[in-house]
């Protein structure tokens, strides 16, 4: 995280001191909020700032329509239609009133604005981007001093917006992408793992330090690690893998050992569908195997029940001697079944005129993932094992 | 076991009580009790496995016997959104807080709300929000998911939410990404296991020696078609007074001979109680009722007894005849002298897909009547009361109606029953009847118009 902040300071800085002139900027970051928050929380503290700026914070997840929002600013800049916590009047009203009371100010006596506003492309779904137009439209009319930050994960954020909007927004942009190697990747696993400073125990807290020093030398930790540094750089993969890793971690076993963090990496990587194949019942796996082979003679076209059912049949004539005869209706219940647990899924949306039988399905499941599936499948019956590796059913 | 469980903060009695009531659970019980930090927590854990794996036993049973702060939900029961703010402010906060909300709230009140009432009670642990049914929550509005993933951040208070699912997380998804939580699998109960859950629920008057005989032949039949732990107990409360009915009598008492009693009795359970067609109550009185008459189980579905006019039945009849023959071989099977069919180059090409597999096909209502006049075995005048019969077999859905409603003069229509309904109608009409089914064209039965 301090990699980060060393970069975004100093162009708040610069920042703040054009919110003086009235400016926009954008935001694109990969990060949590809070590392925004506790940089503008040091830049309010530092700068003596907060005795100025007033700022307002948007969320684009919770203020999902321009009026929400609209409410959300007067209530939290405190204007006069505003009484507790409710806020009086329209939509329009509302519009009209903030609108005047930011143009209404000038730059030497009225406090400078700073509007956040996080998911910035949730922002830009709204009908007629009407708040972010006027926004944009406040801050780049040199009236009262508005500055509007955005934050968001997306690239190509300024596509979502109108051309009117985009013209107002002054273009700048912030990237924060993580260009970490892998030595500072593990430097970073080393001093999250560590306690604090701090910590009141001195002894536990060396013997900790230690611990985690040797762990981060270890071999298959540095595998393990190297794995998911290859897949994705983020820090949100890395914590869920340490915080696997640490709630191994007790009071009997008070330590990181290596086979923990191997542990926490084959749950974090397993495949969650093969999980749900293992407990399915030796005729649901059957009928996953009827399909995979109406999938491979087909090659992938819809299939319906009845299809399913005769390729079952097919195999219970020829080569089964373990599974039982069932009737249709059993059948159908298992197949039902499968489409809850969204293994399966209807090619038409409209399901009012076709019996359920003849419905058009579809498998959402890969072959490598059956096959794997049918490996871990426990005490599955031999023939079922050869009709599935069998060609051609 | 329990020493597994040292945590600091909670004691070992509520421990012990905890893992007494969650067999074969411990080791996901353990993980989840790590994860439940009392100052810091994750903010969402997504838990997924099948149903009846004991995913929500598992965590009411953690919350309420440690006395944690939590709220549950079941998102089947949450119409609106507002009704899953209500409930979990009302638990967490008490009954005044729900008043806050204002009618139908949005999230972005809710989150204001919360904020407001966790100045007034701040947090000396961490609140757990459980979610039930989680993957209902993708069909309500778009922001909801990825906000309550992310609530610990909004709300700026050390509360964690826990969604339960029996669907995978990948599937939950949205597009531009979220917060991802901790996932977590509950695994399916092996057989050893659920012979042990099951054996814990043996009758007072029984030896749990006999209840596990008889769970392990319970296993036995359905197993392979039925892992669903609620499923199997309910099962074995249905059929347990039939297994020792040979004891009580006096009869048997050797486990090998009551298992030869029951097992047949439990494979027609498969077709009947297992499917739901005959409700407990209705199975239970015809378990009493089986020794003075044999007869069949009568099914909930409408397709088991439905009565039908004598016409109509014919009518079915043509009309599953006419969705399932191509029109070209009418002539061969209704005319008394036909010529030969050549089987053209189409035809060979044809010959895998057969009609049964792809569905009824639609027919006009012209080809339909024709049908009828031949399959039927009297002189029938073209009257009203014949193709009212069409309409009432459209309202059962017996027969689907293809096409607009306003297409007066050529209706069409699609035959909505499999055959064995087919089957039992025409049992009743013909004694013995060869059907004209064609399954394959290699597989030929023998035509109606022989019989008659």
């Amino acid at each position: 995280m301090a990699c980060y902040e060393d970069s975004l300071v100093p162009d708040l800085f610069v920042l703040y001191s054009q919110l003086l002139l009235s400016s926009s900027c954008m935001l694109t970051f990969f990060c949590f909020l809070q590392l925004l928050n506790c940089v503008l929380r040091e830049l309010l503290e530092v700068k003596d700032v907060n005795k100025n700026v007033l700022p307002v914070h948007l969320n684009g997840l919770l203020q999902t329509d321009d009026r929400i929002a609209l409410k959300e600013i007067t209530r939290q800049l405190n204007l006069e239609n505003v009484v507790g916590d409710k806020v009086f009047g329209s939509f329009a009203e509302n519009l009209a009133f903030l609108l005047e009371a930011l143009k209404k100010g000038d730059r030497s006596s009225s406090r400078p604005v700073l509007f956040i506003l996080d998911e910035f492309d949730l922002f830009a779904h709204h009908k007629n981007q009407t708040l972010l137009y006027n926004l944009l439209d406040v801050s780049q009319s040199a009236q009262a001093p508005v500055a509007v930050i955005g934050l968001t994960c997306r690239l190509d954020v300024l596509e979502l917006l109108e051309k009117r909007v985009k013209s107002r927004f002054s273009h700048r942009q912030i990237h924060l992408l993580s260009s970490l190697s892998f030595i500072q990747y593990l430097d970073n696993v080393r001093s999250q793992l560590s306690l604090p400073q701090d910590f009141p125990d001195t002894k536990f807290y060396d013997e900790w330090n230690d611990s985690i020093k040797t762990l981060c030398e270890d071999q298959l930790v540095v595998d393990v690690l190297q794995s998911h540094y290859n897949s994705s750089k983020d820090f949100r993969s890395l914590q869920l893998l340490l915080m696997l890793a640490l709630s191994r971690v007790s009071a009997s076993k008070p330590a990181i050992k290596p086979t923990d963090l191997l542990e926490a990496s084959r749950v974090c990587m397993v495949d969650s569908k093969a999980n749900i194949l293992h407990g399915l019942s030796i005729l649901e796996l059957c009928l996953i195997i009827a399909m995979k082979h109406l999938n491979d003679i087909y090659e992938g076209e819809p299939f319906n029940f009845q299809m399913v059912h005769n390729e079952f049949k097919k195999f219970l004539q020829r080569k089964s001697h373990s599974i039982h005869n069932f009737d249709k209706p059993v059948v159908i219940k298992a197949f039902e079944h499968l489409q809850q647990l969204e293994l399966i899924k209807s090619m038409d949306s409209s399901t009012a005129k076709i019996q359920k039988e003849y419905q058009l399905m579809k498998l959402l499941l890969d072959h490598s993932q059956i096959m794997e599936a049918l490996q871990k499948y426990p005490q599955c019956p031999t023939d079922v094992k050869q009709w599935a590796m069998s060609a051609f059913g | 076991m329990a020493a597994q469980l040292q945590h600091l903060g909670y004691e070992d009695e509520k421990l012990q009580r905890v893992m007494e009531r969650l067999p074969c659970r411990d080791v996901q019980a353990s993980m989840l009790l790590a994860l439940m930090g009392e100052q810091c927590s994750y903010p969402s854990i997504f838990i997924y496995g099948h149903r009846a794996t004991g995913k929500s036993h598992v965590i009411h049973t953690l919350l309420k016997e440690l006395e944690l702060p939590y709220a549950t939900v079941s998102c089947v029961e949450c119409v609106s959104v507002g009704l899953l703010f209500e409930q979990v402010l009302l638990s967490l906060f008490g009954s005044d807080s729900a008043s806050l909300l204002s009618r139908s709230p949005s999230l972005s009140d809710f989150v204001r709300v919360y904020k407001q009432l966790c100045v007034q009670a701040s947090a000396k642990q961490t609140r757990y929000i459980v979610l039930d049914r989680a993957e209902l929550l993708r069909d309500m509005e778009a922001n909801l998911l990825p906000a309550f993933l992310r609530l610990q951040e909004l709300v700026e208070d050390n509360v964690t939410v826990i969604l339960l699912s029996e669907i995978v997380w990948d599937k939950f998804r949205p597009n531009t990404g979220c917060f991802e939580p901790l996932l977590l699998h509950f695994p399916d109960y092996s057989k050893g296991e659920l012979q042990q859950i099951l054996s814990e629920d043996s009758h007072p008057s029984y030896s749990p020696e006999l209840y596990s005989a008889f769970i392990n032949i319970l296993l036995g039949v359905f197993y392979s078609v039925c892992r669903d732990l609620r499923e199997l107990r309910h099962l074995a409360a249905l059929h347990f007074s039939k297994f020792v009915e040979p004891l009580e009598q006096g009869k048997e008492s050797d486990t090998h001979k009551l298992w030869r009693n029951i097992e047949p009795h439990l494979k027609k359970a498969m077709q009947t109680v297992y499917l739901r067609e005959v409700s407990s109550v209705q199975w239970e009185q015809q378990l009493q009722m089986e020794e003075k008459e044999a007869g069949v189980v009568r099914g909930l579905s409408a397709h088991a007894h439905v009565e039908l006019p004598y016409y109509s039945k014919f009518l079915l009849i043509a009309a599953y005849l006419a969705s399932y023959n191509p029109a070209r071989t009418d002539k061969r099977f209704f005319l008394k002298h036909h010529g030969k069919i050549k089987k053209t180059n189409f035809l060979k090409k044809h010959e895998k897909t057969s009609n049964h597999l792809l569905g009824p096909k639609p027919f006009p209502l012209d080809r339909l009547l024709a049908i009828f006049y031949s399959v039927v075995d009297s002189r029938v005048a073209p009257t009203a009361s014949v193709f009212c019969q069409i309409s009432s077999l459209v309202t059962l859905q017996l027969l689907n109606q293809v096409g607009h409603d306003d297409q007066l003069d050529a209706p069409k229509y699609k035959c909505a029953v499999s055959l064995d309904f087919i089957l039992t109608i025409s049992r009743c009409v013909y004694p013995m009847l060869y059907c004209p089914l064609v399954t394959d064209w290699n597989h030929c039965q023998t035509p109606a118009s022989a019989a008659l």
